[in-house]
């Protein structure tokens, strides 16, 4: 059972703060962000998610910036009150349409009219948007969209697809549109997270997919949909280990949301659920199967005379032309005896930025867009300090990378359609689907 | 509304503590309270929403009690709920203003509006004021009665929160066995859940004073309050579920066949997106299996795919909270999870608690045919630029090396990293080399070749150094400069400011100087001086010693500075088995996080529902405190497999890959607090109740300064026992893993012994009729095991008594702990002469 409840700023600030069942001291919020803020001084790294100073755990996720923390003296369970914590986040801005600070400081009124119906002396009542809505009753202030820093994906799919509304994703469950009527909409979104390690000599170590179909539900009255997959979707290994090839998607494992149900999923790869209002995953999947990744990075790093080496990156993109991927950030930390760093880019490249982390001892190569099948290099001078002990590939790397790839899955995974159960002339409403592969640890060692 | 300025966010002493500001509000809501004009009420929100951000931000804005409940007349449900958040926060430090507001609560209590009706019900439990709750009676039992579901969601927390304002008002109202009623009637799962919570921790709270609450917690397991919930498991919400779940796995079935249908019942669960339904499925699964070897093991192969899917999925912080729970699974059954090795692997930009148990886990999968890749990959690590975490991996490739037989390939990288000629990968591969030497001592010319090669002004680590100085000691016969090296450490003796070191540095040098005299002689005259002008008490100890025992005889001296040693062959675990045990027994807890048991880091009063039925693993506890007496529900645990503890379950597993059925001694860091002793005031309190046992009122009559010669009677044994002993049963478990095994016996039961022996209940009556007290039992025909205590007469001396009795081969295997060993041999032929004497009339 949860004690208290608050959500503070970046700063540490309380921006609301919901006290249950009076077992913590008041002071709680103060005495957990100290601890996380000054948790690296002893060398140990971030402030773990559950931690307990003098009898009391303090649990936080953090989200959009914002540190969403519970505390309880009882040892409960971990798991719970972080997804809980999570839920609650979820839950907000599902409300409000966007979670930051400034929205959140708009509404926390509503904001403590959640909180007490989530919660009741410390135990979870229901996180249902459907069903918190008829005890919710302030209306949320809306801030000004333009004004707002792009977030997460949403922002992806403005560049990436014109015809999406920007704003869509960002609108509340429960605000209507100017005009007084709600647009009938779902989002359906494929975001895939993968993680590649490669060896100095390019061979792919390990490789993995974390996938998880999203969906935001904007239908009135709850209708039931159907969501179809492919039909050669395949789930668990060991029966499939040699099947690569075949062209087959094989998932390792997946699980699914509470709505959905699996009466003919493993017939027809059909999926059938009743969307609760708001944001939730219909399934999460993970794929250990191999795949080709989107990027192939080359380093070389070299001694060029006395202090100096020279270094080589080269990235490749192995996807189609018509696909674009966005926000792309090289890293390699180099050794920690380099004074300087000189960069020489390709003749025509644009949109690229170049820096030398002095406190990181960290290069960056930012590109702000790769078109498929594209190549690109960089070319940096590097000085040392002092001589190299021996090897230097053995004091610099790994490369890492991050990037975005909007309309592009690298599991193959579809939503092959997504229909409404009981269909209707009139009822037709807005339906998106829409792909997202993102870097989650995208690793090339030296 | 605006956020409120940044000057108005701070609340440290210095500032003005919007004092202004709060008076201002007060003129303000004064002005309005009364007021009907049209569009008050969106002037009172701005205000309300103002005093509620003060609060928020930790201004004091309780001096406006009275304004806000003056302005609390409205029927404006927005105005309503803040006006409810404000009275529930301030109404504690103000209990007379609080009256003020019971007025307009109770009223709302009978609006139409069920959400009305529910939301001041809530806030009206909410006032925690003790001398309000005759006002709260009345509205909770028309609330548990109300045709809305919403509203009973509400009386039935409210039953609970007024049960924590006064417990005997909420018991006397007869509210518990209420909401016993709609637990087992109501449509509403919410309700039903909601009651299960409140419940649980009513009657746990009660149930140290009541045997019937204690008795009524024990139903809460019972066979068919279970499977009146398990049958609606799906109904319930995700977080409910949870509830459910954890309740399910305290439940002991009767049958096997009761263990798979439950299992099967609760399959899907594991495919559920909500990591804590997950875990807590697992959690069911791994405690109704663990007397089926078998299916146990099949469990964990279950449980893996889906665990491994939350770890990758959702938030860090959600997935840490699985990792943890991975982790502990991994340590306990490395084999299991040997090939999926990989999925430990750690990412880059990953958070270092993340990487510290992947390092961990990595460690224990290690075998024959996965160690090369995983060293290698933990080499790739040993060059991070996280440094923490590179000093990590460089232990864990020490560690892989340390459990391995064949541990060619890791010695070459070991080196390798001596030759890196970073100071932190050096420091900690001295240290493993060390280790490694100790364990391998086969090993020591190649390793030593390198070594030899280390300039001692490079490490400045004192782990390290002291290391790097062991080792010079240990093979200065090999290494050519080993007698130089120390000599010019000791010259720097001063500038060494680790007593560690110090301490080495001696030690070193006299093994140095019986291996090769002439060249140490200078050396050691230095470090013996030195050290015995040394200002810390140990290194001066030490030298002063040496310097005497080299005085007293050089080859005696020899044999005690330098005995031919043998290599170590397990180095002790950092936790105890027990400890291990006990941590997965509060599987899905805070306990697996940060890795150690509840009572560690929890309160008492705090440990939460059932806490107390969790005491002792999985056996049952008999007899509360209070009252000294076996109760009989306590022996009727029939599971079958009570005689095991996890850990010895393991090793008849016999599958432990890294001979780590090494039991460790106990930790010391495990000891806390004894809970304190009630005997002496309930002996007094009961003098004339010393009943049955002649030998102990002696000493109760002795206690209470009647003067009588307490002379043994010639016929009893020296050793007198109080007959009427206490020892809470968490007491008992912290004195068992505490105290050392003082004597461990094996005798036989006589032929009557063995045939009174019907169950588990005979024996403990048995005993207590000679002073020694059953605290918990269990087991079925032939294996039963039981735990004794008993008390010295005179004083709170404590004997702790685990006795194994296997009725078909009439043996008993005692294992007895005391608190004063001197007696324990005295004791332990009482116990066997009380034990022999069971049966014959």
């Amino acid at each position: 059972m949860i004690s208290q409840l608050f959500v503070l700023s970046q700063r540490g600030d309380n921006i609301v703060f919901r006290d249950y069942r009076g077992e913590v001291q008041k002071g709680s919020a103060e005495i957990f962000f100290r601890k996380v803020k000054f948790w690296n001084d002893g060398g140990e790294g971030d402030a773990p998610p559950a931690f307990n100073v003098n009898g009391v755990n303090y649990f936080h996720v953090r989200v959009s910036g914002l540190l969403f923390v519970a505390t309880t003296r009882v040892n409960v369970s971990p798991s719970l009150v972080l997804e809980l914590l999570q839920r609650i986040a979820r839950l907000i801005k599902d409300y409000l349409g966007v979670l930051n600070e400034d929205s959140l400081r708009n509404n926390f009124v509503l904001v403590y009219e959640l909180l007490d119906e989530v919660i009741d002396f410390g135990y979870a009542q229901t996180t249902s948007t459907e069903v918190l809505k008829s005890y919710v009753f302030n209306e949320p202030v809306m801030i000004d969209a333009a004004r707002m820093p792009s977030l997460g994906p949403a922002a992806i799919f403005m560049q990436g697809n014109k015809r999406m509304p920007g704003t869509a994703i960002t609108k509340s469950v429960v605000a209507n549109e100017p005009g007084g009527r709600r647009r009938e909409e779902i989002f359906v979104d494929v975001i895939e997270k993968i993680s590649v390690t490669f060896s100095a000599s390019g061979y792919i170590l390990t490789s993995e997919i974390d996938g998880t179909i999203q969906m935001k539900s904007y239908l009135t009255g709850n209708p039931e949909i159907l969501l179809a997959l492919n039909d050669d979707l395949n789930i668990g290994r060991g029966d499939y280990r040699s099947s690569y090839g075949s062209g087959a998607v094989i998932l390792d494992d997946c699980n699914f949301h509470e709505s959905v149900h699996l009466n003919s999923f493993d017939i027809d790869r059909t999926l059938t659920l009743v969307p609760p209002d708001g944001e939730f995953s219909v399934m999460n999947y993970r794929m250990t199967q191999e795949f080709k990744p989107p990027f192939r990075i080359n380093a070389l790093l070299e001694e060029a005379g006395l202090l100096k080496a020279e270094l080589i990156l080269k990235v490749h993109a192995e996807f189609s032309s018509s696909i674009t991927a966005n926000s792309i950030l090289v890293q390699m930390p180099v050794p920690t005896y380099t004074t300087r760093v000189s960069f020489d880019l390709e003749p025509g490249a644009v949109g690229n930025t170049t820096d030398y982390r002095e406190s990181s001892k960290t290069l960056e190569w930012g590109l702000k867009k790769i078109v498929g099948g594209s190549e690109h290099t960089l070319r940096a001078k590097l000085t040392f300090a002092q001589e190299p002990h021996g090897n230097i590939t053995k004091e610099a790397g790994p490369v890492s990378m991050t990037f975005t790839i909007p309309m592009y899955n690298a599991s193959r995974l579809q939503v092959k359609y997504l229909q409404m159960a009981k269909k209707s002339n009139t009822y037709n409403p807005y339906r998106w689907v829409r792909y997202v592969t993102e870097a989650n640890s995208y690793v090339a060692r030296l | 509304m605006a956020p409120p300025a940044q000057s108005q966010r701070s609340s440290s002493p210095s500032q003005p503590s919007g004092k202004s500001e709060v008076s201002d509000l007060k003129l303000q809501l004064r002005q309005l309270a009364g007021s009907r004009a049209p569009g008050v009420d969106d002037s009172k929100r701005e205000l309300f929403k103002k005093v509620i951000s003060y609060m928020t931000i930790g201004i004091d804005v309780s001096s406006l009690f009275g304004e806000m409940v003056m302005c609390s007349a409205t029927s404006d449900i927005v105005l309503k709920k803040m006006c409810y958040l404000y009275v529930g926060n301030y109404a504690k430090v103000n209990p007379d203003l609080a009256l003020l507001t019971i007025n307009f609560l109770q009223r709302d209590c009978h609006d139409e509006d069920p959400m009305i009706r529910g939301l001041a019900l809530r806030s009206l439990c909410s006032l925690r004021v003790a001398n309000l709750v005759e006002y709260l009676v009345g509205p909770l039992g028309s609330g548990l009665k109300d045709s809305n579901s919403y509203v009973r969601v509400v009386a039935v927390i409210g039953v609970l929160k007024l049960y924590h304002i006064s417990a005997s008002t909420c018991v006397d109202a007869d509210f518990p066995s209420t909401l016993k009623h709609l637990m087992l009637n109501d449509s509403d799962t919410q309700v039903v859940a909601n009651c299960l919570s409140a419940l649980q921790e009513i009657w746990s709270a009660e149930a140290t004073t009541s045997e019937e609450a204690s008795r009524e917690r024990e139903a809460l397991i019972s066979k068919p309050v279970i499977y009146y919930l398990l049958n609606r498991i799906k109904e319930f919400s995700e977080w409910a579920q949870c509830l459910v779940l954890e309740l399910v796995a305290k439940y002991v079935p009767v049958e096997s066949d009761e263990i798979f249908d439950i299992m099967n019942l609760l399959e899907d669960r594991l495919q559920h997106a909500n990591g804590a339904v997950v875990l807590a499925t697992i959690k069911v699964f791994l405690h109704l299996t663990l007397s089926l070897t078998d299916v146990h093991q099949q469990v964990y192969e279950r449980i893996k795919a889906p665990l491994l899917t939350l770890v990758s999925s959702g938030s860090p912080e959600q997935s840490y909270a699985v990792l943890s729970h991975l982790h502990i699974l991994v340590m306990r059954a490395p084999y299991i999870f040997s090939s999926d090795y990989k999925h430990f692997y750690c990412q880059y930009n990953e958070p270092s608690y993340v990487k510290r148990l992947k390092l961990e886990m990595l460690t224990a999968v290690a075998n024959e045919s996965n160690t090369y890749e995983i060293v290698t990959e933990l080499c790739e690590y040993a060059a991070n630029v996280d440094i923490p975490i590179a000093r990590e991996s460089i232990r864990a490739v020490g560690k892989i090396a340390l459990q391995q037989y064949d541990v060619n390939a890791i010695v070459d990288r070991l080196l390798q990293f001596l030759e890196m000629e970073k100071d932190y990968v050096t420091a900690e591969a001295l240290v493993l080399v060390k280790d490694l030497l100790r364990k391998y001592p086969q090993w020591s010319h190649d390793c030593i070749a390198v070594v030899g090669n280390i300039s001692s002004k490079n490490v400045q680590e004192p782990k390290a150094k002291a290391a790097l100085i062991w080792m010079l000691g240990e093979y200065s016969q090999d290494m050519q400069d080993a007698p130089y090296i120390l000599e010019s450490l000791v010259e720097n003796w001063d500038e060494e400011h680790s007593a560690e070191v110090r301490l080495h540095l001696l030690t070193a040098v006299m093994k140095c100087f019986f291996k090769r005299p002439p060249e140490t002689q200078n050396a050691l005259g230095a470090a013996l001086a030195a050290g015995i002008a040394d200002f810390h008490q140990d290194v001066h100890d030490r030298a002063l010693f040496y310097y005497r025992i080299l005085q007293y005889n050089v080859s005696v001296a020899e044999h005690v500075v330098n005995p031919p040693k043998q290599a170590v062959s397990v180095f002790a675990d950092t936790q105890s088995s027990e400890i291990k045990d006990r941590i997965f027994d509060e599987f899905n807890s805070l306990s697996v996080v940060y890795q150690k048991p509840s009572y560690m880091f929890t309160d008492k009063e705090h440990r939460g529902p059932f806490e107390f039925s969790d005491e002792l693993g999985n056996l049952s506890i008999g007899g509360e405190a209070a009252d000294n007496v076996v109760s009989a529900q306590s022996v009727e645990a029939n599971d079958k497999d009570l005689l095991l503890t996890t850990s010895e379950k393991e090793e008849t597993r016999g599958s432990s890959t890294n001979g780590s059925a090494y039991t460790a001694p106990y930790d010391s860091s495990s000891t806390s607090v004894f809970a304190s002793q009630t005997r002496i005031e309930s002996e007094i309190s009961n003098p004339t109740s010393a009943g049955h046992a002649p030998q102990a009122s002696l000493g109760i009559d002795d206690l209470l300064g009647l003067g009588l010669p307490a002379a043994p009677a010639p016929s009893s044994p020296q050793l007198k026992l109080s007959s009427k002993a206490v020892l809470d049963p968490s007491a008992f478990q912290q004195k068992w893993r505490q105290l050392p095994v003082a004597l461990s016996q094996e005798c036989s039961v006589s032929p009557q012994g063995v045939a009174a022996f019907t169950g588990p209940q005979a024996l403990p009556r048995h005993m207590q009729s000679h002073s020694i007290h059953c605290i918990a039992s269990g087991g079925q025909s032939p294996n039963f095991k039981f735990f004794f205590f008993a008390q010295k007469a005179e004083e709170t001396s404590n004997y702790l008594v685990e006795c194994i009795i296997n009725t078909s081969s009439a043996k008993a295997q005692i294992k007895i702990k005391a608190d004063d060993q001197s007696t324990s041999s005295a004791f332990s032929t009482l116990f066997q002469s009380a034990l022999s004497r069971f049966g014959i009339p």
